[in-house]
């Protein structure tokens, strides 16, 4: 094969990985966006929507369609039940609170899981699976293909969702400002729950997708993947949401392409090195906004 | 008075013969008697108690036919077993009380740990000893890495791990007849790195290029990359020497990068089945220490013995192992030596040395100059979604 059409092969590898990430990194910027909680928790939620899918279609014999939706609907609830259950008493207290209560309801989630079905990755092979396309030399598998469109597409729903719908205007006033948007009359539970609620289906979406790819759900895949997101949050700018796209997708070129060189052992290394130099260089992010704090 | 004297002094006489007699009583077994005495040490509780299990069960399976067709030589072989729980210190222990039992050659134990413990006791007595599975090098080897001493006396019935690496290249050139082969691979596992040398080694002995040889982290679920690498040059077969979930996860992705070539495996693809689906894994082909299905009588007989199947290749290394063992103790009856002399003992090791062709449930015997068993591996095909057993090879 011709060294450009590799390079295109892992150009799409790295779009389809990083399509992910940029799914699970929107949820992190959705919610620290408004309640400035980094919700360590959201990695897990993809763990439990893989569950959703594995147990609907390997328990309850369900088709593949019907599980996916399952997922999306058990991830969104999920989102939602911690919110109201861990973080709304929490609300007044100190943010550190908030981080250390988000770490705790992942282990809880990891634990639990590992209880319930064990800590052995169950497998759900062949989700969807369709016609691979071929563009010269260049192989692009149906799972990519999906993985992709399906990612762009819940991203520009979201982009509408937040810049055209009151509900969105609602989001983007607490946002600014919880006191005042409260002062205007926006209910300020149902917005908070609300995004809780976009950024798990999301995250359900994502968890769909992975399965797709990937084929395997364990217990504990919703770690790496989430604190992956998170990074890409970072570098897009936290709170940013084309930020948290672009994050998405430049973390996952880059785990590609240091794959692709051989250097595959240093793949996390150059992701947490890409947190380090942004916080060091330019803790906002590529396209987040620098927050004077008030006194 | 002196009546009563006489009645103790004829009671402590009594007493003192009787302890006498007790004494006497505990003799080792005589030298020309019916039984040839060995031991056998096994973890049969404990943490992986499921493998000492396996091996004790198959082993005893042995000796039962073996004694039921008349023994050895006309005589029976009395198993004497101690469980060492896995660990060394009561390995120890429990060899200390076989030698005092009076045995003739141990088989044993089950774990790496405690069986290098034991080898080190059985070097110092010279006790032909064999294992049915410790893997590690240090087993027969007295410092492995720096010296090719060996503790001669100490054999074992499976093939060690880089043996499986060498096998699959092999495989590859004379059944499968391929020309080139990649490799991907764990880093930082001792099983992967250690397979994955063995095969780029033997790979370049028969004549296979080597195209790509990519490396992977623990915990990895992604493989795109390394497998777009791998389907740039698009070899013969992809040598994958990890354990299933990962072999799982790289057949199904590499199958969507467009990766075509035969994937080969080790045996830790056992159960790789339930983890990529049918289409992908057609044709799939892994070695491992023994197939299940691939003797039917032998596992019917151990269904029938113990009331449950085998678990997979321990129940039949360690009928291997008693086997050699027991064919190598025949040929020390031959030379009408004394059981249990240093003679005997030196006639078993020496005859173990010597097999050559013995047929048994995990291959045909003969063993290296490390008393590593040169031995065929059982290779095992996927086929339909099933993991089937094809041959010996």
């Amino acid at each position: 094969m011709h060294l450009f059409s590799i390079l295109i092969s892992q150009i799409i590898n790295g779009l389809q990985s990083g399509a992910i990430y940029a799914l699970v990194a929107l949820g992190y910027s959705m919610v620290y966006g408004i309640i400035l909680l980094l919700n360590f928790a959201h990695g897990d939620i993809i763990m439990v929507g893989a569950y959703a899918v594995w147990f609907s279609m390997a328990h309850l014999g369900l088709h593949p369609i019907p599980s996916m939706l399952l997922a999306v609907a058990a991830s969104t609830l999920l989102g939602v039940l911690i919110e109201k259950l861990a973080y709304t008493p929490l609300r007044s207290a100190p943010r550190l609170s908030l981080l250390i209560t988000a770490i705790g309801v992942s282990f809880l989630l990891e634990n639990s899981f590992q209880l319930i079905f064990g800590a052995g990755a169950q497998t759900v092979p062949n989700l969807i699976s369709g016609p691979s396309l071929q563009v010269g030399s260049v192989t692009v598998s149906f799972s990519a293909m999906l993985t992709i469109l399906v990612s762009v597409i819940c991203m520009a729903g979201l982009t509408f969702l937040v810049q055209k719908t009151k509900l969105g205007k609602a989001m983007r006033a607490v946002s600014e400002n919880m006191s005042a948007a409260q002062l205007m009359g926006i209910s300020l539970n149902r917005t908070i729950s609300f995004t809780f609620a976009m950024g798990s289906a999301l995250a359900g979406v994502g968890s769909v997708l992975y399965l797709c790819t990937y084929g395997q759900a364990s217990p504990t895949m919703g770690s790496m993947l989430g604190l992956k997101a998170f990074v890409a949050a970072v570098l897009g700018g936290i709170g940013s949401l084309p930020g948290a796209m672009i994050g998405g997708f430049a973390i996952g070129l880059t785990e590609a392409l240091v794959s692709a060189a051989g250097l595959s052992v240093w793949k996390d290394g150059a992701v947490f090195a890409i947190l380090i130099v942004v916080l060091l260089v330019k803790p906002t992010g590529l396209l987040g906004k620098p927050m004077v704090e008030k006194v | 008075m002196k009546m009563k004297k006489i009645i103790a002094l004829a009671l402590s006489c009594a007493l003192t013969v009787g302890l006498l007699a007790g004494c006497g009583g505990d003799k080792k077994p005589e030298s020309g008697s019916n039984e040839i005495v060995i031991g056998l040490l096994a973890n049969t509780t404990g943490g992986a108690a499921v493998y000492g299990i396996s091996v004790r069960n198959g082993a005893m399976l042995y000796i039962d036919e073996l004694n039921a067709k008349g023994g050895i030589n006309g005589k029976t072989v009395k198993v004497i077993e101690y469980d060492d729980k896995g660990e060394a210190t009561e390995a120890i222990n429990a060899y200390s009380r076989l030698v005092s039992d009076g045995i003739t050659a141990v088989i044993g134990s089950v774990l790496t740990g405690p069986t290098i413990a034991v080898a080190d006791e059985t070097f110092e007595g010279n006790m032909p000893q064999i294992t049915a599975s410790a893997t590690a090098a240090g087993v027969t080897r007295l410092d492995p890495g720096n010296s090719n001493e060996i503790r001669s006396n100490v054999f074992r019935a499976c093939f060690i791990d880089p043996f499986q690496g060498e096998k699959m290249a092999q495989y590859a050139a004379e059944k499968l007849k391929a020309k080139t082969a990649a490799v991907i691979y764990e880093t930082g596992s001792d099983y992967s790195e250690g397979l994955m040398e063995a095969f780029v080694a033997k790979c370049a002995q028969e004549g296979i290029t080597v195209t790509n040889t990519e490396a992977y982290a623990t915990g990895d679920k992604a493989f795109q990359a390394q497998l777009t690498n791998i389907a740039a040059s698009q070899p013969d077969v992809i040598f994958c020497p990890n354990y299933y979930e990962d072999d799982g996860l790289i057949v199904t992705q590499a199958r969507q990068v467009g990766v075509t070539g035969t994937f080969l495996g080790g045996d830790g693809w056992a159960g790789v089945k339930d983890y990529a689906s049918a289409a992908d894994l057609e044709g799939s082909v892994y070695c491992s220490g023994y197939g299940s299905g691939a003797n039917p009588e032998f596992e019917a007989a151990y269904e029938a013995k113990y009331g449950e199947p085998i678990t997979g290749m321990f129940e039949p290394l360690g009928y291997d192992a008693a086997m050699l063992l027991c064919a190598a103790i025949a040929e020390a009856e031959k030379q009408g030596l004394e059981a249990g002399s240093d003679a005997y003992k030196q006639a078993i090791i020496d005859a173990m040395k010597a097999t050559n062709g013995l047929e048994g449930l995990t291959g045909t015997f003969a063993f290296d100059q490390y008393n590593d068993p040169i031995k065929s591996a059982s290779m095992m095909k996927l086929e339909g979604g099933a993991e089937v057993f094809t041959e010996l090879f």
